[in-house]
């Protein structure tokens, strides 16, 4: 995993840039029956769509035999501003958006043409050529100004998140899986005849957490690496613009491979490497202190199950507050200063999540820390309630355990 | 001198009463069987000792002194449910459990070679603990049991899962480990086990130790007056056999005869002899002791009456 896993996350960046490129290939050939002239020459050819004028044919030769000579439809004009695609399977959506866009300029050409208005022409080219400047900028208390990137900000905001959200889970349930192995496998009560229950379980919970800082550490390292790389081959073309990825909506827009490598760099450059690294430590806090958290619920949870199977109805109250703290950190992304993503960030449960997604906002220091805090404290509870459980637990075989059962372990170990 | 003595403990779960002030003294160097049926307690109490589980009240002190867990390292424990981690390697696994138990890793290599050595078992070392078959993982867990010279072992079941071979390997193993010196501790239902092995035994019914002692004494104590006749001589036994006593069994053996009667009214060995020597030839008489399996079965169904 811990190979494959930048390798995935690159290719997740990477793979639909690679996609488009390959569909591209692909040529659609279309026939045009157009005796009268009515498209003029609007119908362009692209790279994957060509246009063929069927001058002198009539229609029923070529619905009978324009398959055969190659083409996927053929257009006809339909009334005074109409055109028929004529096919036997559905023509897909770039071919519709296509000829549209082709007629519907030249239907605005002739439009603006028969109005006879004096130099028309060149005011629309000169409207068409303005452009916003815009520059975000951001403001510290003593006044410096620092030029920001909204977009870097969003994008540290959603992979930070979204890095908690995942390596809580993961990992999290690694624990779980690793107190059962011991349980079932009946190794438990030699282990602890050694050593005291509870060194057992934070020895479990400690030695995971250390391979996932590692994993973790591997997969940034890697990941950068690759796309970095990757990016270099982007320079050579072979990957276009329209390949970043779906969620990192920013750059979509952006057209043109050169104008996306120039605008990366510009990105790049505005990068505050200081508040990265602060980034970056918050990240490893709250991923701890999130794991840790979770991680002695998962452990609580292994130790009273005899089975698998028998995890799931354990497991998922535990997942929905990880799943809400996604769907809150998607509202954050937008709104990071909001009611609702203030308090999931506050919320222990939710808080590493959503934490993460405002953090790049450079949200004020008191609330970091108080999260922080709240975090620390119900860590530290958690795990001192986990181990109560977990005493009991790992001991009892063949028993149906319920939460009521779960509580009593807890109430009875402290005796 | 009183190596493990277990001092009036009790432990409740909830409702229910695993251990009701149980006591037992166990000597140094000796093999102490914990007998009774399931859900007994055994296990329970076996748990305390091992500091598994805290006892609600009373102590358990080794050598005089209240056990605590830095006496671990003087136990060693083989559960009654066993098992290793599946996907380690046998050497690995042994050399960890061994350092769980404050062996140092030359040590721990030292003995496991000789262990390996004795059992025959070097061959395993590497292999993952899920290739070997359940006997053989029984050797390496019995192995990782004993490394560390433990003073003080205990046993729970441990004839139990084992097959006939291993089984009387495991009974050689802790003749020889007393003989080196340790004080074995083991609860069993195997009763033939208990008196081949057992100097004092106590017999655990619902949650209450209900006999114990010697294991000789007790059989002596619960010897009911049987007694087995070798004879011979065309004699009807039944029809001379003094008032209330009764002929259990009569059979050919050779060119003799064994019976077994049931003498009554307090006539010994003595006595009745005093009574046949005159009608018949009596080539030996001896006193039958009870097993400890009619012991075990009379007491826990009085015990549950």
């Amino acid at each position: 995993m811990s190979i494959l896993g930048p390798l995935l996350f690159a290719a997740m960046l990477v793979l639909p840039a690679w996609f488009a490129s390959l569909d591209s290939s692909q040529e659609v050939r279309l026939a045009v029956l157009d005796p009268d002239g009515v498209f003029g020459n609007a119908l362009v050819d692209t790279e994957s769509i060509r246009f063929e004028s069927m001058q002198g044919m009539d229609e029923a030769a070529l619905r009978f035999g324009y398959r055969d000579m190659g083409y996927q439809a053929y257009l006809i004009p339909d009334g005074q501003e109409g055109v028929r695609v004529v096919s036997h399977s559905p023509v897909t959506m770039d071919v519709r958006n296509h000829v549209d866009h082709c007629l519907r300029g030249w239907l605005q050409q002739q439009f603006l043409a028969s109005r006879q208005i004096e130099g028309l022409p060149e005011i629309i080219r000169e409207m068409d050529g303005i452009r916003v400047k815009m520059t975000t900028v951001v403001v510290s208390d003593e006044g410096v100004e620092r030029e920001s990137s909204s977009e870097m900000t969003m994008l540290l905001s959603v992979v930070f998140s979204m890095m908690v959200y995942l390596f809580v889970m993961i990992y999290g349930a690694q624990v779980m899986r690793g107190v059962m192995e011991e349980k079932t496998s009946r190794i438990v009560e030699v282990i602890v005849s050694s050593v005291r229950p509870f060194e057992l379980m934070m020895g479990k919970i400690v030695g995971i957490a250390l391979v996932a800082l590692t994993q973790v550490g591997i997969w940034i390292v890697l990941t950068a690496l690759l796309v970095s790389s990757l990016g270099l081959v982007a320079g050579s073309g072979a990957i276009s613009s329209s390949g970043v990825p779906a969620q990192v909506e920013m750059v979509t827009e952006l057209q043109g491979s050169g104008a996306f490598e120039a605008q990366m760099a510009a990105v790049v450059a505005k990068v505050d490497w200081g508040s990265m690294g602060w980034s970056v430590a918050a990240f490893v806090y709250f991923f701890l202190g999130g794991y840790l958290l979770y991680a002695g619920l998962f452990a609580a949870v292994g130790s009273a199950i005899d089975a698998e199977t028998d995890s799931q109805q354990f497991v998922l109250p535990i997942m929905i507050p990880l799943i809400l703290s996604i769907y809150v950190a998607m509202s954050a992304y937008r709104d990071p200063m909001g009611d609702l993503a203030f308090w999931f960030s506050m919320i222990p449960f939710t808080s590493p999540v959503v934490m993460m997604a405002r953090f790049p906002f450079q949200i004020p220091l008191w609330e970091i820390v108080l999260s922080m805090g709240v975090l620390a404290v119900s860590f530290v509870g958690m795990t001192w309630f986990a181990g109560r459980v977990y005493r009991t637990g790992i001991l009892m075989y063949g028993k149906k355990v319920s939460y009521r059962e779960m509580w009593r372990w807890f109430r009875e170990a402290g005796r | 001198m009183d190596f493990l003595e277990i001092a009036q403990v009790t432990k409740q779960y909830g409702s229910y009463k695993a251990l009701d002030s149980v006591s037992i003294t166990v000597c140094e160097n000796q093999i102490y069987g914990l007998l009774g049926p399931n859900g007994a307690g055994k296990t329970t109490l076996i748990r305390i000792i091992n500091q598994i589980t805290r006892p609600d009240m009373g102590e358990v002190r080794l050598q005089g002194k209240p056990m605590t867990r830095d006496d671990i390292s003087l136990v060693g424990y083989l559960p009654e449910e066993r098992g290793l981690y599946k996907k380690m390697k046998v050497g690995e696994q042994a050399l960890y459990l061994a350092q769980l138990k404050g062996m140092s890793r030359r040590d721990a290599l030292r003995e496991l070679k000789f262990w390996f050595e004795k059992f025959e078992i070097q061959p395993w070392w590497d292999k993952k603990v899920e290739e070997l078959s359940k006997g053989m993982q029984q050797k390496v867990q019995f192995v990782t049991t004993v490394l560390h010279r433990p003073r003080l072992l205990i046993f729970d079941e441990p004839f139990s899962g084992f097959d006939p071979i291993n089984a009387n390997l495991l009974k050689n193993e802790i003749q020889e480990l007393k003989h080196q010196g340790a004080t074995i501790l083991f609860s069993t239902h195997h009763m033939a086990s208990v008196e081949e092995l057992c100097d004092d035994i106590a017999l655990m019914n619902r949650s209450q130790v209900i006999l114990s002692g010697g294991v000789d004494e007790i059989r002596r104590q619960y010897q009911s007056g049987r007694m087995r006749l070798t004879y011979s001589g065309d004699v009807d036994l039944a029809s001379v056999l003094p008032l209330g006593c009764s002929l259990l069994s009569d059979a050919p053996s050779r060119q003799l005869r064994v019976a077994e009667i049931q003498s009554a009214n307090g006539l010994d060995v003595n006595a009745m002899l005093r009574v046949l020597l005159p009608v018949m030839s009596i080539h030996g008489v001896h006193e039958v002791l009870p097993s400890m399996n009619e012991i075990f079965i009379r007491l826990v169904k009085q015990s549950g009456e």
